[in-house]
């Protein structure tokens, strides 16, 4: 169905490099008698450095293909390329290995472990890696002072406002130096100025670090900061417009 | 996938923080664990003290270390099956010098009879100095003396003997048995001592007299013996001095303890075996609860575990943390229960339990009515494997449980 069938795939008219290639994907369900095509396919280029987001009704597909994109769940066909690596061609123990490695992860809400302070949430994915401890040290707080959160590196998230939450989730999704960082509605649950402010500090870090963010969203506030916009509905995308 | 913990690994950090995260709940299950462990560890030096005291009142008191016997004597006692020169081996035997005391004895079953009634026993003559070095039975004499003060015939009994023949302090009796020319004969004897041991039926079927006494009576000559017993310096010797004496005199029968009562030998590992079984019940039930807590924990913190995953935290760490999260409660609960239960124990060790109200039934079998825990560092150890042997255990199906999770699902659940 779908009555906005064409798509606005732009050129690659310039030097960035593509680091996520989508072809083909398709993803269905079959839990009840009726199929589900919740991506009903979609090919899709992702560059370094883009500031995107995936927009969308509920029920549209959103999640389920920033889902696969993080590999947290396998299509039903087609291929996803993350740099050199096909992602449909690694086992679930080398997916967690290339997800702790590769892909920074905002949810909506969840992010961070109770038990552990700012600082150490931030470090956490880092002893995962098992980096060392200076490096992992410089890194938290050049972060945490890079979302705003100085002084606060030893409060634990019950100390912290959902924003502030949400700063140091993006923080903790930068901290391992991933090729891009997956926000699935992070700004959901959050007032508007304290949006704005999250918002901000992403847009920053992505001017500055060059850093990939995809942003899944309902939320007008974050399609408008977006410098691209990807709408799906029924599991297609049905218009890409780039801003600048 | 492999994993090594090391040192800065947050881990067992984690997992120690997440037990606090709801006081109320794991301190139940904390407390429930150091109450049991409490009783386990008590109940434990309970009973080895218990035993051990029995085992020492049997070996001290009544067969001491080793016994010699002629081949033939236990078969039916008969009063003929005799060492011919039971003193002469006696005085040889004391030379050894692993052996502390050596006391030949004339053994007879007979009748001792008193106005009132009679009963069969087992009357022993003995040297009394050299009795002493072998049993510590003049120890245990309330009434009276042993040997010293009545100069004819003098008889010592045990006080249920007395009570049962209605006898006191200097009252008659008569010894009636047969001679080891087959005829009847008795004696009287008069009671120079009572003695009153923790074991009821010992103090009721054994009798004392001079050697000389009995040998005049039964017509033995001089210098045999039934018996001869042996008292070691050192128990730790017990099993190189029986071979070594067995292999001397092949000709006689030579006895240990542990032979000649094989329920004593037996009863420090059924004490054992009662205690560890005791421990893993209790260990059982306590893992069900623990598991129930573990579910809850896992039921409650699918988000979270979804999120773990999602960021690159491998199924192996996160089965490991909550594994360490079981382990950890498991052992607060335990080392908390296990030192109450020493310090409990330690505490009793001057002073004992007292048993009194429950005594008399008791001393019938053997056992002291005051209890003195005796800490046991093996034990200890048992049971601190077992304790976290159990938080192992009760780990692994909650952590299986939070393994079957998708992330994106997880993440995602209401």
């Amino acid at each position: 169905m779908g009555t906005h069938n064409h798509q606005t795939i732009q050129p690659h008219n310039h030097t960035a490099m593509t680091i996520i290639e989508i072809k083909e994907l398709f993803k269905t369900y079959n839990d009840s008698e009726v199929e589900v095509h919740a991506v009903n396919g979609v090919d899709l280029n992702i560059e370094e450095g883009e500031f995107t987001a995936i927009v969308g009704p509920s029920g549209s597909g959103k999640t389920t293909l920033l889902n696969m994109l993080g590999g947290l769940d396998q299509p039903t066909s087609g291929n996803i390329r993350i740099d050199d690596t096909d992602l449909g061609k690694l086992k679930s123990s080398q997916l967690i290995d290339f997800r702790m490695k590769n892909i920074g992860f905002v949810f909506q809400s969840y992010n961070l472990i109770p038990v552990l302070t700012a600082k150490e949430n931030v470090e956490f994915v880092m002893h995962l890696q098992g980096r060392p401890k200076k490096e992992r040290e410089a890194r938290t707080m050049q972060l945490l002072e890079a979302v705003g959160l100085k002084g606060r590196e030893d409060s634990r998230p019950s100390k912290l406002s959902g924003g502030q939450q949400q700063r140091v989730a993006v923080a903790r999704a930068l901290a391992s130096k991933p090729k891009f960082v997956l926000a699935d509605e992070p700004t959901a649950n959050l007032d508007s100025k304290s949006t704005e402010n999250l918002l901000n500090i992403m847009e920053e870090l992505n001017k500055q670090e060059k850093i990939t963010f995809i942003f899944s969203t309902h939320d007008q506030r974050v399609v408008n900061k977006a410098h691209r916009v990807i709408t799906l509905e029924d599991g297609k995308i049905i218009s890409d417009n780039r801003k600048k | 996938m492999h994993y090594t913990l090391n040192s800065n690994d947050m881990i067992p950090s984690v997992a120690w923080r997440n037990i606090w995260r709801n006081p109320l709940r794991s301190g139940i299950i904390i407390t429930a664990i150091t109450i049991g462990m409490f009783a386990g560890v008590f109940s434990a030096t309970f009973m080895k003290g218990w035993m051990n005291q029995r085992l020492e009142a049997g070996i001290e008191t009544e067969t001491s270390h080793i016994q010699i016997h002629n081949p033939e004597y236990r078969k039916n006692y008969d009063i003929r099956q005799i060492i011919p020169k039971g003193f002469d081996l006696a005085e040889q035997l004391s030379e050894n010098p692993t052996i502390n005391g050596v006391s030949p004895r004339i053994t007879i079953q007979s009748m001792v009879a008193s106005a009132e009634t009679g009963t069969g026993v087992k009357i022993m003559g003995i040297i009394p100095e050299k009795e002493k070095q072998v049993t510590s039975l003049s120890e245990y004499v309330t009434e009276g003396d042993y040997f010293e003060s009545i100069s004819r015939n003098p008889i010592v009994i045990g006080k249920k003997l007395s009570e049962k023949l209605k006898i006191k302090l200097k009252s008659k009796v008569v010894i009636t048995l047969q001679d080891a020319d087959g005829h009847l004969t008795g004696g009287a004897f008069r009671v120079c001592g009572i003695f009153d041991t923790a074991n009821s039926m010992y103090e009721e079927t054994n009798v004392f007299v001079r050697y000389q006494d009995l040998a005049r009576l039964s017509m033995l000559s001089e210098g045999v013996a039934h018996e001869i017993i042996i008292h070691l310096h050192d128990q730790n010797d017990l099993n190189s001095t029986t071979l070594a004496l067995r292999e001397q005199h092949s000709g006689l029968e030579v006895l240990n303890w542990k032979e000649l009562t094989p329920e004593l030998g037996y009863l420090n590992e059924i004490g054992n075996l009662y205690t560890y079984i005791f421990v893993i019940i209790i260990l059982l039930s306590l893992g069900f609860g623990i598991v129930n807590t573990m579910l809850m924990v896992v039921m409650e913190r699918v988000k979270e575990i979804g999120m773990l995953m999602a960021i690159g935290m491998g199924k192996l760490r996160v089965f490991l943390m909550l594994m360490f999260e079981t382990i950890l409660l498991t052992l607060t609960g335990g080392t908390i229960g296990i030192m109450l239960g020493l310090g409990a124990s330690l505490a009793l060790q001057q002073n004992g339990i007292n048993l009194s109200n429950w005594a008399q039934g008791l001393e019938d079998f053997g056992y002291s009515s005051i209890v003195y825990p005796v800490v046991e560092v093996q034990m200890v150890v048992v049971i601190v494997i077992l304790v976290i042997l159990t938080g192992i255990l009760a780990s692994l199906y909650p952590a299986r449980k939070a393994l079957k999770y998708n992330p994106a699902d997880a993440i995602r659940t209401e």
